[in-house]
């Protein structure tokens, strides 16, 4: 069953409003830090292989140009 | 013959290829209760008739506090399996471990402190329960630092491990705080030898809570572990050519 009237009485919680929900808030970052930090971490290392990929790809060209 | 899944699971590019098909339906599952246990906890369980709202915290605090303290148990065990087998996922995974149980480690303290505020009129008091915990989230960060302090990566996780497996000697007394020094903190609110003492009302939500907490911590460890197992094979061809390919999809 529904405990609150309204949205502002969700809200205020009779005065503890303020208590749950910065303990919901603080939860909700965590959480979005412990799934989002991993995924950032494989997308820039894989930018950084493939950007090392490209060097190296340049640089085995630049051997096969003849001397002069 | 019968050990061959032992030794499959320790090739980190099999256990990377494997896990890939779970993390759809963990992701799913988990932030669906995360979602449905909160709304819950939040909206439609009765108020407490000593505590008022206040208490409504506890669906989130409760499930940090189990998770920070079996996420001690996966960290300490998988250090053992690296340091005995010289298991090379298993050091993986206990590096993962160990800053997720930090992170919420962190979180059971923080929203234990803001409930107190309300309930017992202070944020902090040196109580065995919460001192203990923040025991146990030193403990965590220790593990983190000895990961960055050393050059070869053989010797931080043989440290890490040796940290971990000493500190367990925290996790009975974390359990038993309540009950050998009865001070502020109270009691275990689920009990699984006798009846709880929380109104099934309340307890519902709360174990939905449970469970979407267990599911997202197997998602985070799972995520992590791979990013780190990607990040130690990266001078192997199978990483690059999925670095390639995959613009990082999956």
């Amino acid at each position: 069953m529904l405990q609150f009237e309204s949205l502002s009485e969700l809200w205020n919680m009779a005065g503890h409003g303020p208590y749950v929900w910065a303990c919901y808030l603080i939860t909700a970052i965590a959480i979005v830090y412990l799934l989002v930090s991993p995924l950032r971490r494989r997308r820039q290392l894989f930018e950084q292989l493939r950007r090392q990929a490209r060097i190296e790809a340049a640089g085995q060209n630049d051997a096969r140009r003849p001397e002069f | 013959m019968g050990w061959q899944w032992f030794h499959r699971l320790g090739s980190p590019r099999w256990f990377y290829e494997k896990s890939s098909a779970w993390i759809p339906w963990l992701a799913v599952l988990s932030i669906a209760l995360l979602l449905w246990g909160s709304v819950w906890g939040l909206a439609f369980a009765p108020a407490d008739f000593k505590q008022g709202n206040s208490y409504r915290i506890i669906y989130i605090h409760v499930p940090a506090a189990f998770l920070s303290l079996a996420g001690y148990y996966v960290m300490a065990i998988s250090g053992a399996i690296g340091l005995i087998w010289k298991m090379k996922l298993a050091d993986m995974v206990m590096k993962s471990a160990a800053v997720i149980g930090a992170v919420l480690t962190f979180v059971s303290l923080v929203t234990g402190a803001v409930w107190g505020k309300p309930t017992w009129g202070t944020w902090w008091v040196w109580d065995a329960r919460i001192t203990s915990m923040l025991v146990l989230f030193f403990l965590y960060l220790g593990v983190i630092a000895l990961q960055e302090a050393y050059q070869h990566q053989d010797t931080a996780n043989k440290a890490s491990a040796i940290l971990s497996l000493v500190g367990m000697v925290n996790i009975p007394i974390i359990y038993k705080s309540v009950d050998w020094w009865y001070t502020l903190h109270q009691p275990a609110t689920i009990k699984f030898t006798s009846e709880s003492t929380i109104h099934p009302s309340m307890l519902y939500p709360l174990l939905v809570m449970v469970i979407a907490f267990y599911l997202f911590y197997a998602l985070a460890l799972l995520l992590r572990t791979r990013s780190e197992i990607l990040y130690r094979e990266r001078k192997t061809r199978w990483v690059q050519e999925l670095a390639e390919a995959g613009r990082g999809s999956r």
